[in-house]
C-alpha cells in the first residue's frame, strides 16, 4: 500500500541536511507552506539556499528562518514586501547573498528543472542587467538569454487537500509556485489542510500527482472561513 | 488642469476595447480595472495565476485565497480560471496578453523602460514579473506621473536608471499627455489633459515631441 501520509511535522522535515536548495511555495501569504516552515525553523538545518518569490514580512515565517542565521542564500523574485526588516538588514550587513531573478524565469527555471530541462532561451531580461554575464543568443532576429534549470534538494508546498498517494488538490490562487517546485526536488512535502480517502479527490482537481511528492502531514490552519464549498 | 491618478487611470481605461486579456501591475496600474464599465468584457489576468479578476470584495465577503499579484484580496469574474505560476507565466512570455500596464521611473524615445531599480535606493531591488511583462505582452502601456516630484523630466531621449525591457513600451498615459511611442521617430502626442498646452508638456520632457 502506497501510504505517504506522516504524522508529525518533524517526521515530514526529517533528514533535511544542512546546505540544502529548499523550494518554498506560495506568493505571499497563498499557498505558502507556513508550518512546513516552522518546522524548519526547529528542524534546524543551516547554510540553506532557498527558492521563493518573496523574502519574508516581518519576524514570522521566511524571515524567521533568515532570522536564526539558517539561510546562507536567498534565490527570489520580488524582496521587497510590507515588512522586509530581516531580509533587507541582513543582506546590508553582507549576510546573506541574493540572485535576483525575473518572476516567470524564476518559474520557468523550476519547471524545467521538473522537466528534466537543463537550460532554455528567454526573451525576458535581455540587454539588462539581470543578463549579465549569461550566454545571450538571436532566434529570428530578436535577443534570448540562456538560463538555467533551477533544481532542488527539498521542495516545501501548500495544498488545500491530499490523499494518501501524495495527490495534491490547490484552492483558490493558491496553486502558484506549489505545482512546479513540486516537480523539481528530490525529495517534496507537502502540507494539507485535508486529507481525503483515496478516490476522494477528482481526477481533474488534481493539481499535482502524486508521482512528484514524497511526504504529505496534515495540519489545520483553523479559521471558519477556509471551508471547501467557499472554493 | 493636469489628470489626477484617478483621471489618468480613467483616461487609460477608455481605451482598452472589449475582448482584451490585460494584465494590470501593481500601484497606479491596478486603480485602470476600476473604469471599465462592467459592460465592457475585458479579462483581467494577474500573474500569480487567476485569469478573469473581478472587483475587490465586499467586507464580510473576503476569500484569503484570492489576492491579485499586489496582494491584495479580490474576487473572481463569472468565467475566471486558475493556473500555476509556470503556466500564468507562458501566457505573459508567449504573447497572450493583449495589453499590459505598468509604473515607471522613465520612458526613453526608443521604448526602452526602466521601472525596477534605482542607484538612489540602496535596499535590494525586486523585480517581480516586470521584466517577463515587458518581454512577452503584446502591447505595452505605461502609466506614470510626467516628472518626478522634484520636477525631472521622467519621459527622456535615454533612459539613466537600469532597464526593465528594450523598446518595448507603445504608449505613455501621464497627468499631462497620453504619448504613443513610434518607431524610427520618438514620442507623438496622441492627447493632452484639458487646459494643458503642448509647449508646456514640452517644457517637462526630456525628448522632443512630435505632433501627428
Amino acid at each position: 500500500m502506497i501510504n505517504k501520509i506522516v504524522q508529525s511535522v518533524a517526521d515530514a522535515l526529517a533528514g533535511v541536511k544542512d546546505g540544502s536548495t529548499v523550494l518554498i511555495g506560495g506568493f505571499g501569504s497563498v499557498g505558502q507552506p507556513d508550518v512546513l516552515i516552522e518546522g524548519l525553523i526547529e528542524q534546524g538545518a543551516r547554510d540553506l539556499t532557498i527558492v521563493l518569490n518573496n523574502a519574508g514580512s516581518g519576524r514570522i515565517g521566511v524571515a524567521k528562518l533568515m532570522d536564526q542565521g539558517q539561510v546562507r542564500k536567498i534565490v527570489c523574485s520580488f524582496p521587497r514586501s510590507k515588512d522586509p526588516v530581516v531580509f533587507e538588514t541582513l543582506y546590508r550587513e553582507g549576510k546573506i547573498e541574493l540572485e535576483l531573478v525575473p518572476q516567470g524565469t524564476l518559474a520557468e527555471r523550476i519547471r524545467a528543472a521538473g522537466a528534466g530541462i537543463p537550460a532554455f532561451y528567454t526573451a525576458t531580461a535581455a540587454g539588462t542587467l539581470l543578463a549579465r554575464g549569461k550566454e545571450s543568443r538571436e532566434f529570428e532576429g530578436k535577443a534570448y538569454v540562456m538560463e538555467r534549470a533551477l533544481k532542488a534538494d527539498v521542495a516545501l508546498v501548500e495544498a488545500w487537500e491530499a490523499d494518501r498517494w501524495g495527490n495534491l488538490v490547490y484552492r483558490g490562487s493558491g496553486g502558484n509556485f506549489n505545482p512546479i517546485m513540486a516537480m523539481a526536488a528530490e525529495l517534496t512535502i507537502a502540507q494539507a489542510q485535508h486529507i481525503r480517502e483515496l478516490g476522494e479527490l477528482h481526477p481533474h482537481m488534481i493539481g499535482t500527482p502524486g508521482v512528484y511528492v514524497n511526504r504529505v502531514v496534515q495540519v489545520d490552519r483553523g479559521g471558519d472561513w477556509l471551508k471547501p464549498e467557499q472554493v | 488642469m493636469p489628470f489626477n491618478r484617478d483621471q489618468m487611470a480613467a483616461r487609460l481605461a477608455d481605451d482598452v476595447p472589449e475582448g482584451w486579456c490585460v494584465n494590470l501591475g501593481i500601484g497606479m496600474p491596478t486603480m485602470v480595472a476600476n473604469h471599465v464599465p462592467p459592460t465592457r468584457e475585458v479579462i483581467f489576468q494577474s500573474e500569480n495565476g487567476v485569469i478573469g479578476m473581478g472587483p475587490a470584495p465586499k467586507e464580510g465577503e473576503e476569500d484569503p485565497w484570492l489576492i491579485n499579484a499586489g496582494k491584495q484580496l479580490i474576487t473572481l469574474a463569472r468565467g475566471a480560471s486558475f493556473v500555476g505560476h509556470a503556466d500564468s507565466f507562458a501566457m505573459i512570455r508567449g504573447g497572450h496578453i493583449d495589453l499590459c500596464v505598468l509604473g515607471g521611473f522613465e520612458v526613453a524615445e526608443n521604448g526602452d523602460l526602466a521601472n525596477w531599480a534605482t542607484s538612489e535606493n540602496d535596499t535590494a531591488p525586486a523585480v517581480g514579473g516586470a521584466m517577463d511583462l515587458a518581454a512577452g505582452a503584446k502591447r505595452l502601456w505605461v502609466i506614470m506621473e510626467h516628472t518626478t516630484k522634484d520636477g525631472r523630466p521622467k519621459i527622456v531621449e535615454r533612459c539613466g536608471y537600469p532597464l526593465t525591457g528594450l523598446a518595448c513600451v507603445n504608449r505613455v498615459y501621464t497627468n499631462l499627455a497620453v504619448l504613443d511611442v513610434v518607431e524610427g521617430k520618438g514620442f507623438v502626442v496622441r492627447d493632452l489633459a484639458p487646459g494643458v498646452t503642448l509647449e508646456e508638456v514640452q517644457a517637462k520632457t526630456g525628448a522632443t515631441l512630435h505632433t501627428q
